[in-house]
């Protein structure tokens, strides 16, 4: 290969034994934190020229395996071995130089450096002066970039990018060290249909080079058509290896939680009520325009479209984080002017936003913190004070009602998966016992079982009267939910379905249209 | 199904739930271990005991009242991930202003001769009118032009001395009424001290004002769209802090019976320096006042403990300079390991 600016890659090269049977494998692997045990003598087995997923619900382990094959944790038992050889990565870094790269879910790009400044980082071509040519330097990002038929200008910087962009650079990074393995933690968690398209002839053509590649998702449709083999993970133990091609999707569900999951959908048929929420020709300057529509109380609306189609952008003007250059929202016939959060609240609407980490959870703190912090707004305070008592039990109540695993409602929330994250911002809001529901991916990033129990609660909360609008990127979800589809393209509605006319095909062209 | 035990498992330990040590258990350790030290350096080299010694300790915690005092407010500042530069300069401004209509009539260069011999509680309510309202500029600043506070309150920093210089044309403003320097004898800005950490102690742990300031520093995105009013909750913040900042000033300019332009330089920065050793993370949403008060009084006893063994003030300096990034280094090692739990 051309690219190989490092002495690493050669040294490797030189070091390597050939012909092992497994590119990358694990053995006994068992890792402990402070009262749990994330990993219980697991095996993994990576050949090359594979894509093979990690499965399993969040809390199963496939994040731990897969920082300890990253360098990020060390096993505290068991053997890694690169192709047949005994290996103790001590850091990210040498893992990379040991050829095995990862690319996390958040991208760990510096947003005002360039595209080639980034991949190249510490390893820069230097010119005879001993300063950083940056001519040669965008020249081999250009050829990397036409390797892997990546369209970016390697000299604009980052910040510019869309996170599908990102993710590509992130690709070519992985890529330019010349890694054998490569790590890929739900790579297309945020990319659109076409660039999820895009990734995957990307990897194909690393699977055609001989490189192993480590997927792990959520999506079952991505399994089927992205994985050669895949492995599956509950509890921190290692149920075990199959090729995709042998089993089907309820065979995998059944082996990740363990039980039958006989609905995905638990769609209830319950009573329509009255409009709660009509929304006309709302508009935010530049980002979306003529929105109208109504929500009933019991009835699900879900908005479906692509990313950057507007969809979160109308839930944020709903809710007043970003409030409305035009148009009209009113509850219950009466027209509000939703300037802030604070307004949507006292008007009894709930928001659950799109990024967990980014505005949802109070990381650092602890579960009751996290969960009280909207409801104090106008409850369980006395004259400013916070009545403890009453709002820890109300807590505990939510916790047990919505069953957030944890040990105790003091646990910080960063300490829990994805799934349980998402139930205390869940709990976060129905402690505010609100009449307007709104829940921009609520699923997204969380394993099947959280999935089913998110999916149960929406509907019963529906049954109880509460008007849902339901933003999703996952079809299923949105057909399987929805009583009503609005569908959105570029900051337009570009149509509405209703539950019994819509199919995946009428939700698509509506949205690319 | 499995996870219906465990939720009820965790029913009843969630009433039960075990108390963890509190985190301000180790910074206390730190405190007696450094007392210790001298204790035993003070034997050793001086002969005599530095804790057995209840005058030297009354003037090392008056010492440090001042700097207590402000570092409550700043810990509320820094617990939202702000931060507040101004507080030294609004100690000098306030005690300057303060001193001013607390002057006596019988002092013959009286600055407001009409003004002499007014009753305590005008220029101590003016004092800390005068810190609230720089506290209020600063939170403004902050909230409303979106500018970092670093910048916001080291502007105020700079324009504060600027004014205390001013005031007067740089002349102390001496000859203060009994009544008025009462609040600076004895043991008194001690209480003042310590009823004011008590006040917001209470205040960050079991009001809402507390909820929403750590809210705020943990993640302001995520505290707005919870409907917290950010922009006015660091007002109040920003406010509290002034205000905190212009008591100070009063208490300073009463213990010295006098008020020069100079007062409280760097006492922005030993109150920072408290409020980090008593474990308030600069990253905001984490932080106790309860802290603050062992990291003040920490301060103080570094600056006794070598004034008792005779250190050079420059080595005292240097020292002290150590033990405010020593305090920050063991801080960026606490979250790192509770991130890998």
């Amino acid at each position: 290969m051309t690219l190989s600016p490092t002495t690493m890659a050669a040294v490797r090269a030189s070091g390597a034994v050939p012909k092992a049977e497994y590119l990358l494998s694990a053995e006994g692997i068992r890792k402990e934190f402070p009262g749990v045990v994330a990993l219980d003598d697991v095996e993994f087995k990576l050949k090359r020229g594979t894509v093979h997923a990690l499965m399993g619900e969040n809390g199963a382990g496939k994040s731990t395996l897969m920082k300890i094959l990253a360098g990020i944790y060390t096993p505290d038992k068991g053997e890694v071995r690169l192709k047949g050889v005994d290996i103790r990565l001590k850091s990210p870094l040498d893992a990379l130089e040991n050829g095995i790269a990862m690319i996390h879910q958040e991208l760990n790009l510096m947003p005002f450096m360039t595209v080639a400044e980034n991949i190249w980082i510490r390893r820069e071509p230097k010119n005879r002066f001993g300063f950083v040519d940056h001519g040669e330097m965008n020249r081999i990002t250009a050829r990397l970039f036409d390797r892997l038929k990546i369209k970016i200008d390697p000299e604009i910087e980052v910040r510019h990018l869309s996170v599908a962009n990102r993710q590509m650079v992130e690709i070519a990074k992985a890529v330019s060290y010349e890694s054998d393995v490569l790590i890929m933690d739900e790579p297309t968690s945020a990319l659109t249909e076409r660039e999820v398209a895009h990734l995957f002839e990307i990897i194909r053509d690393l699977r055609e080079q001989g490189i192993g590649i480590v997927y792990i998702t959520h999506k079952m449709n991505e399994l089927f058509e992205i994985a050669d083999e895949f492995s599956v993970f509950r509890d921190g133990k290692f149920i075990g290896t199959h090729a995709s091609s042998d089993v089907t999707r309820d065979d995998i569900i059944r082996m990740m939680v363990g039980r039958e999951i006989t609905q995905m959908f638990p769609k209830e048929e319950v009573p329509i009520g009255d409009v709660v929420l009509s929304v006309k020709n709302l508009a935010l300057d530049g980002v979306f325009r003529d929105v109208s529509f109504d929500v009933r109380a019991g009835e699900i609306l879900g908005i479906a479209g692509l990313v950057g189609s507007g969809r979160s952008n109308v839930a944020e003007t709903l809710f007043g984080v970003t409030p409305a250059s035009s148009g009209t929202i009113a509850i219950d016939g009466k027209a509000l002017s939703i300037d802030s959060p604070n307004t949507a609240i006292k008007n009894r609407m709930a928001f659950l936003t799109e990024d967990r980490k980014d505005t949802g959870c109070l990381l650092i703190l602890d579960i009751l913190e996290n969960m009280q912090i909207a409801v104090l707004q106008d409850r369980f305070v006395k004259g400013g004070f916070v009545t403890e008592k009453q709002i820890t039990v109300a807590c505990e109540e939510m916790s047990r009602k919505l069953r957030v695993k944890t040990p105790n409602l003091q646990e910080r929330i960063e300490n829990l998966s994805g799934g349980n994250q998402q139930k205390v911002l869940i709990g976060r809001w129905l402690l505010t016992n609100p009449r307007i529901l709104i829940l921009d991916e609520p699923t997204r990033g969380i394993d099947v079982g959280a999935k089913a129990e998110i999916h149960r609660l929406v509907t019963e909360l529906a049954r109880n009267g509460v008007a849902v609008i339901m933003i999703s990127s996952e079809m299923p979800e949105v057909l399987g939910m929805s009583d009503r589809i609005m569908v959105m393209h570029e900051g337009r509605v570009t149509g509405f379905l209703d539950r019994a006319e819509a199919t995946q095909i009428k939700v698509m062209e509506l949205a690319a249209s | 199904m499995d996870t219906n035990v465990a939720a009820q498992g965790t029913s009843t330990a969630l009433v039960g739930a075990k108390r963890r040590l509190p985190p301000e258990f180790n910074i206390f350790l730190v405190l007696i271990g450094i007392a210790l030290v001298y204790e035993v350096l003070g034997w050793i080299f001086v002969g005599q005991s530095f804790l057995m010694n209840s005058q030297r300790l009354t003037i090392m915690i008056l010492q440090v009242s001042v700097i207590g005092i402000i570092a409550v407010g700043v810990t509320q500042v820094i617990i939202t991930g702000g931060i507040d530069l101004s507080s030294g300069s609004v100690v000098g401004m306030t005690a300057m202003i303060s001193a001013s209509v607390a002057q006596a009539s019988t002092w013959p260069r009286a600055l407001y001769p009409s003004l002499t011999d007014m009753p305590a509680i005008v220029p101590i309510g003016l004092g800390i009118g005068i810190g609230l309202l720089a506290g209020v500029i600063n939170g403004q600043l902050i909230a409303r032009t979106k500018i970092p506070p670093f910048i916001a309150t080291l502007g105020m920093m700079v324009s504060a001395r600027g004014i205390s210089k001013w005031y007067t044309k740089g002349q102390p403003v001496s000859g203060l009424t009994e009544q008025f320097n009462f609040i600076g004898t004895g043991i008194w800005p001690v209480i003042v001290f310590l009823v004011v950490a008590i006040i917001f102690h209470i205040a960050l742990r079991y009001t809402r004002y507390g909820k929403f300031t750590y809210a705020i520093g943990a993640n302001v995105q995520a505290a707005r769209v919870s409907g917290i009013n950010v922009e006015a909750h660091l007002i109040k913040v920003y406010a509290i802090a002034g205000m905190l900042a212009g008591l100070a000033g009063v208490v300073t300019a009463a213990r010295a019976q006098t008020a020069q332009a100079g007062m409280g330089v760097m006492y922005e920065l030993d109150a920072i320096a408290a409020t980090v050793i008593g474990g308030t993370s600069l990253t905001g949403g984490v932080g106790r006042i309860t802290g603050t008060v062992i990291g003040t009084i920490i301060l103080g006893v570094m600056t006794s403990g070598f004034t008792f063994l005779r250190v050079d003030a420059y080595y005292q300096e240097i020292v002290k300079g150590l033990i405010i990034v020593a305090a920050v280094v063991i801080d960026v090692y606490r979250q790192k390991n509770r991130k890998k739990v």
